[in-house]
């Protein structure tokens, strides 16, 4: 029963090895190559510790230009998205009742439609408007940032749009009602008590908009014209092989992701534990920030605090470490050890001849005459005909194909040095 | 009372498709008064609350508040203030800023909002919790601050959808007598909606009593409990046993009417059907527990009831004995505890009696069904 339930949970552990092994693996070992020196993404062999690949990134003019193109894709999808998903679900709580599926479903359609197609159709689209208007080709309806974001936010409000009708369906519609009735206006009820109320789900939704953005890749191949972003940029560097800056951009952005987390977690805990205490919810949201209290009974904090000061420590390190004279040594270990690999080539193939030699000192007496005394006739002809120098017009090809191959030089060789 | 603005609505017809809500309301409310809606839940009382404070249009006929047509005024353009049924405090504003909400969307300062709020929380005996959260306050104590925050918009009409209905019964005692001091203190028009006859006896200067969309008697409590204009209202307001039966005679202002399983008793006409009764119309008789009294003498006359008691509970103040008459008709008699020994005790077999002057007739109607 005991080493039943030990299996059991042996069995559980390996499984959960293998579970976060195959999910973050892949990110774990794209970071440790960022740090190898290799000019190739490798975490073995391990050579040395280097920042270079920073170095590189940021003197990478493409990627820059891509991460630039990507904030300003971002930027205008997250404003856009989120404008229109909240007017999107607002409407979906005011529309007629017997409407609101037919609506529902018009308006959640284009998370279903691959987003290959969503960036054919923008293109398309806005290339007929652009020709029924009348413009030059060059007008902005052909922009890339502008197609990007109008395709990339086709679908990402509707993401958007999902989290505010989540958040809408908690608002008690009394609350307007009740504004409105101490004399609010329309404009001013919505202002003072429907947007505090979404402003949760608009921060939410703004994140999600831009994380859906960024890491956008098929949409955007067919929109972003002369303004590649940060994904179209590494796709097309992929294609030309590469090297571990874009490790190094992984390392950055993973990083990135996990400090936002744990600051999140650490938010969310924080206001837990004040709230499990029995605080005042005012002095939870208050932006009091008392350090030796937060800590307590708060692992996503500590986590953070380690983290913090885990890159500082690196982004110091790499100042001041210097893998020059680490690689000068890789350099010249590498250098010997292919001499020495020649060297070992080149003697295994002495062993070889001598070997050969020795076979032949001992078969020719015997069996090889015949064939020697004909080399020797051969051999008489050819230093006559050599002397002659016109070697070349009267050596048959076939005679000199054979003359090429080592064993007819070797035994020529052989029996010269034999001769001299 | 000089605040105080009258409010009326004539021939008012509320639909929902075609659902009526409410059926041809005519109310005249006076200025400065207390005035109740009473009724079962789901009669239509919040819908014509929800009317007179403009969130939605009667279908038909005029509301009209200070002599005022308000056809076309939307709610943030009407005199009113409502409090919710659920009170609908804005959860993310501190209390002070509920309070002066009002003020906030008229453009007045922070200082001067600061200041009315502070006033206002003397009134509602809260001083010094305007910067606490709605959430961290008690269920009295959101209420106070429901009715501060219309205070503060200085209605001339407030319209309260059962303010109380979510607090315990003591605190609804309590909050009973406050409404009531603060309606007088500002001398405005108090619209009140309850389901608790209590509540609107209590309270009111006049009370309207509602059943499914109808307004069945509008009058002063006294009147709504002694004189109720319908079987519904007699049966809804209080306490009353039912007699079923047939007009035997009719004198003057009395009539007896022979009932269908305790003999021929009589009682007064209600005034309101006076002139509609006849001899051998279907009718019914009310007769209230309270009015009830044990009879010194056995022999039977159309005031006397026998009966047998099934059951007694003990209440402090009152017995309620519960009697089983002819044919198994179920009476409820209460007597008032005034010390002495119990005068009934289950399987006694006993003659009650009542004073013809309080027990009523009227014509053959529907009863509530609680
Ligand atoms: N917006 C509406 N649409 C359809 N029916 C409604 C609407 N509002 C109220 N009703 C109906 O009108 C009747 C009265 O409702 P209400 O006034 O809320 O009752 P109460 O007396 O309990 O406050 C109910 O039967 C309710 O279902
Ligand atoms: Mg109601």
């Amino acid at each position: 029963m005991k080493s039943e339930n030990v299996f059991l949970k042996i069995l559980l552990g390996a499984y959960l090895i293998l579970f976060f092994g195959y999910l973050l693996g892949p990110l774990l070992v794209m970071s440790i190559t960022a740090f190898n020196s290799p000019s190739f993404p490798k975490m073995t062999p391990w050579e040395c510790l280097t920042f270079e690949w920073f170095d590189v990134l940021a003197n990478d003019e493409r990627i820059l230009n891509g991460i630039r193109n990507s904030l300003i894709v971002g930027t205008g999808t997250v404003i856009l998205s989120v404008t229109m998903g909240l007017a999107g679900a607002l409407i979906l709580t005011q529309i007629w009742p017997r409407l609101r599926a037919t609506y529902y479903t018009i308006v959640i359609a284009p998370i279903l439609i691959p987003g290959v197609v969503l960036g054919i159709s923008t293109l398309v689209f806005w290339d007929r408007i652009n020709v029924m208007l009348g413009f030059s080709s060059d007008s902005f309806l052909h922009n890339g940032i502008f197609l990007t974001i109008l395709g990339q936010s086709t679908f990402i409000a509707s993401y958007c749009m999902l989290v505010f009708i989540a958040r809408l369906q908690r608002f008690d519609v009394g609350l307007t009602e009740a504004a409105l009735d101490l004399g609010a206006t329309n404009v001013q009820a919505f202002r003072k008590i429907l947007l505090p109320f979404m402003k949760p789900a608009i921060g939410s939704a703004a994140v999600l908009a831009f994380l859906a953005s960024f890491e956008n890749y098929n949409t955007t191949t067919f929109t972003f014209g002369k303004y590649p972003t940060l994904t179209i940029e590494l796709a097309q560097k992929v294609r030309y092989g590469i090297n571990p800056s874009i490790s190094a951009l992984a390392f950055i952005i993973i990083a990135l992701t996990l400090f936002g987390a744990l600051a999140h977690e650490m938010y969310r805990r924080k206001q837990q534990l004040a709230l499990a205490n029995g605080a005042p919810v005012s002095a939870v949201t208050g932006k009091g920030f008392q350090l030796p209290k937060f800590l307590k009974g708060n692992p996503a904090a500590i986590l953070l605090i380690i983290l913090t000061l885990g890159a500082i420590s690196t982004i110091w390190y790499a100042q001041v470490h210097s893998p020059q004279q680490c690689i000068l040594d890789v350099r010249e270990q590498k250098r010997i050890e292919t001499e020495k690999k020649i060297q070992a080539i080149k003697e295994k193939r002495r062993q070889e001849m001598l070997k050969k030699q020795q076979e032949q000192q001992k078969a020719a007496p015997s069996s090889n005459q015949a064939i020697e005394s004909l080399a020797k006739v051969l051999l008489v002809a050819y230093s006559r005909l050599k002397t002659l120098k016109i070697m070349h017009l009267m050596v048959p090809p076939l005679f000199r194909k054979a003359r090429r191959t080592i064993q007819v030089k070797a035994h020529l060789a052989a029996y010269l040095h034999r001769r001299i | 009372m000089s605040r105080g603005v009258g409010v009326t609505l004539e021939d008012v017809w509320i639909r929902f498709g075609d659902f009526v809500a409410v059926r041809e309301a005519n109310v005249n409310i006076n200025g400065g008064e207390f005035f109740s809606f009473l009724g079962p839940s789901g009669c239509g009382k919040t819908t014509i609350l929800r009317a007179v404070s403009g969130f939605l249009e009667p279908s038909d006929g005029r509301i009209l508040i200070g002599g005022k047509d308000m056809a076309g005024f939307g709610p943030n353009k009407r005199p009113t203030a409502l409090i919710f049924q659920n009170l609908a405090l804005f959860p993310l504003m501190k209390v002070w800023e509920n309070i002066t909400f009002s003020l906030e969307v008229q453009g007045v300062s922070k200082l001067e909002r600061r200041k009315r709020a502070d006033e206002l929380l003397d009134m509602i005996a809260l001083p010094g919790q305007g910067d606490k959260l709605p959430s961290e306050l008690s269920g009295g104590q959101k209420q106070r601050v429901a009715i501060a925050r219309a205070l503060c918009a200085e209605p001339d009409v407030l319209l309260l959808d059962e303010p109380l209905s979510a607090l315990d019964l003591k605190l609804r005692q309590h909050m009973r007598t406050e409404l009531r001091e603060i309606q007088q203190r500002v001398g405005i028009t108090f619209i009140y909606i309850t389901h608790d006859q209590g509540e609107a006896l209590t309270m009111s200067d006049n009370v309207a009593v509602m059943r499914a969309g109808v307004i069945d008697q509008i009058a002063d409590g006294h009147t709504i409990y002694n004189d109720p204009a319908t079987p519904f209202v007699a049966s809804f307001v209080g306490e009353n046993n039912v007699f079923r039966g047939r007009i035997k005679s009719i004198d003057g202002k009395h009539a007896i009417i022979e009932t269908n399983r305790s003999g021929a008793l009589v009682a007064r006409i209600a005034p309101a059907a006076i002139g509609q009764l006849s001899v051998g119309d279907q009718a019914m008789m009310f007769l209230r527990p309270e009015a009830c009294n044990l009879a010194t003498e056995t022999s039977l006359t159309h005031n006397r009831i026998r009966a047998r008691v099934q059951n007694e509970e003990f209440e402090g103040q009152t017995y309620n004995v519960f009697l089983e008459g002819d044919q198994g008709k179920e009476i409820k008699m209460s007597l008032v505890n005034v010390g002495q020994d119990r005068q009934s005790e289950v399987g006694q077999d006993l003659t009650l009696e009542y004073n013809p002057d309080q027990a009523i007739i009227l014509p053959f109607g529907e009863l509530a069904s609680e």
